[in-house]
């Protein structure tokens, strides 16, 4: 028998949940008119008054809001309450190197922490579990969306954070931890480490795995499940709707149930625009109508996936989503942490080298790493090797506190990298995801 | 009296630093005296010849990251602890050696030690006041 958090709203009639997400986007509507100078003037500029949105069917009457909308307004330039009410802030690396806040309200907390404890609850897990939090603490929403979710369920955090493989495992072993939230490259990880030290994984009481912020395949949720005995399941989130607990799988593992009275999902054709119906693939886009902080309209994910409304086998009415297929845009997710190519080139330019570059995505023991070719010039050429190597370091150091990211920096003699018609290939992706 | 030594960029992968000799070698350059210093990744070449000028503009002209380095070539007695002496006199004189590298010359009784160092003009007449032999660049391009 499956157990729910809040029953009343994940296995309501659609009708129910229709009316909740009418009211709620009608209100949203008038609190953004009111309080977001950026959406007044948009709204203005179609002529769309907020008394014109009364139910959900008019969403798409409503403009889109994108990633650059953010940056354009950095950084809480689309915050809808005075800044005394935010109750915390987090942060996503953008693509021009420059980071993109999101806001939340002691209530957007609440229902952040709510969506997690419904992902929780939805995967088995329990308020008698420990849940070992090991994706990292900090503007990373991971971290902290797991740990407040397990919280609100009544569960026992353990708040690892990234890191300390050995360590991990030993926390495993010891305090016995029920359920492991981490990105799926790390679990597998993990699960080598346990197999390395002789561990059988079925002497390790963990029983679950709640994996996201980055793509994962079936055969790596089976090879997981088969490396620490436990179910893994797949969670999605973004800072900019809310952090991991957005949709999550229930036991089913048949696609991710969205917490659709907070976070409204719509699949469009990236091209036009215009609304999908079920089953068909196009671009996920939220509207975060429960939302008081950062009340975003249609943001569009850049993510590829598609919707079904049908109930679920575990009894819940909320709608699925599939595991997202790719991006519509060149991003790359390595170890968690989102990288586009032209943040490389940003930080190069910043350095005042030529932005003449290529990324190798890899995995090796399980853990996806990255190295960055840099092709030489004159202005970075010195006699030395010592030179050399330290303008190595520079460029691994930018990356790293820009992207917060390890990257192995190779220098490459000028013109060494294929020079493209139209747009480049900078990237060159060696991991075996589809 | 410094000398104009050619250093090129170089990765490390097959048949590079034939490449990149026979890039001088078609430019009509003799080569005086050559070392490579290397790291898993990359290499510096660095290359004395008798027409330094020509032989940057061809190795650029193939698209190579090159620079002029001065570097100063001492004279040596082909004997053993001549060359200790030198680098003794050089350490004792508080100077700072990036690095070297040594040939031997046609003429029997002299070897040829190439110095690199920060301050290798001053390094050049210390030497000199000591007796060890300081090659004028046009010595050296014309050996």
């Amino acid at each position: 028998m499956p157990n729910y958090f809040e029953p009343e709203i994940e296995c309501a009639s659609r009708e129910t949940l229709r009316e909740i997400q009418s009211q709620k986007l009608a209100a949203m509507a008038k609190r953004c008119y009111e309080n977001v100078p950026f959406y007044r003037k948009k709204f203005d500029e179609i002529g769309l008054k907020p008394e014109d949105i009364k139910s959900i069917d008019d969403l798409s009457k409503l403009p889109f809001t994108v990633k650059q909308d953010l940056r354009d307004t950095y950084p809480f330039g689309m915050v809808a309450v005075p800044r005394s009410e935010l109750a915390r802030v987090h942060a996503s690396s953008g693509t021009t190197g420059k980071q993109t806040v999101v806001a939340y309200t002691r209530h957007d907390l609440d229902v952040w922490a709510h969506s997690a404890a419904r992902s929780i609850v939805g995967t088995g897990g329990t308020k008698d579990d420990f849940v070992h939090v090991s994706y990292g603490y900090g503007l990373f929403t991971g971290g902290l969306g797991l740990h407040d979710g397990a919280e609100a369920l009544g569960a026992t955090v353990i708040p690892v954070s990234s890191g300390n493989t050995n360590r991990q495992v030993q926390i495993l072993q010891d305090y016995e931890s029920d359920i492991l939230c981490c990105t799926p490259s790390y679990a597998m990880y993990i699960g080598e480490t346990v197999r390395d030290k002789g561990i059988d994984p079925k002497s390790l009481k963990v029983r679950i795995g709640i994996f996201g912020a980055e793509p994962w395949t079936e055969e790596m949720r089976r090879e997981i499940e088969n490396a620490l005995a436990i179910r893994a399941f797949d969670i999605y989130g973004l800072s900019e709707i809310a952090g991991p607990g957005v949709a999550c799988e229930c036991e089913e593992q048949a696609g991710m149930h969205v917490q659709e009275d907070f976070f409204y999902p719509e699949i469009i054709d990236p091209v036009t625009g215009e609304q999908l119906p079920d089953g068909e693939e196009g671009e996920l886009v939220f509207t975060c109508i429960g939302k008081e902080a950062l009340p975003l309209i249609r943001y569009r994910t850049r993510d590829i996936a598609s919707l079904t409304h049908e109930t679920c086998k575990c009894g819940r009415t909320l709608v699925r989503m599939t595991k997202p297929k790719g991006r519509t845009d060149d991003m790359l997710i390595i170890r968690g942490i989102n990288v586009f190519p032209s943040q490389i080139e940003s930080v190069l330019l910043d350095l005042g080298m030529a932005p003449n570059y290529r990324m190798i995505v890899d995995r090796q023991n399980n853990l996806d790493t990255l190295e960055v070719q840099v092709e030489m010039n004159e202005s970075m050429f010195a006699d030395t090797v010592r030179s050399l190597e330290r303008v190595e370091k520079t460029i691994a150091n930018a990356l790293q506190s820009t992207l917060n990211i390890a990257a192995k920096i190779t220098l490459l003699e000028p013109k060494s990298i294929e020079r493209s018609e139209g747009k480049a290939k900078r990237v060159i992706d060696k991991r075996n995801i589809v | 009296m410094q000398i104009q030594q050619l250093s090129v960029f170089i990765e490390n992968k097959p048949g590079r630093l034939a490449e990149i000799t026979e890039v001088l070698a078609e430019a009509g350059i003799d080569i005086r005296a050559i070392s490579v210093a290397d790291t898993s990744d990359f290499g510096i070449l660095r290359v004395i010849v008798d027409k330094p000028k020509e032989a940057v503009a061809a190795l650029k002209q193939h698209g190579m990251t090159v620079s002029l380095t001065n570097v100063i070539a001492v004279g040596i007695d082909d004997e053993p602890g001549a060359f200790s002496k030198a680098v003794r006199l050089l350490a004792d004189e508080g100077f700072d050696m990036e690095y070297m590298y040594a040939f031997i010359s046609r003429d029997k009784g002299k070897a040829f030690v190439i110095i690199r160092m920060n301050n290798g003009q001053k390094a050049a007449e210390v030497l000199k006041e000591r007796g060890f032999d300081i090659l004028s660049p046009e010595t050296l391009y014309n050996m």
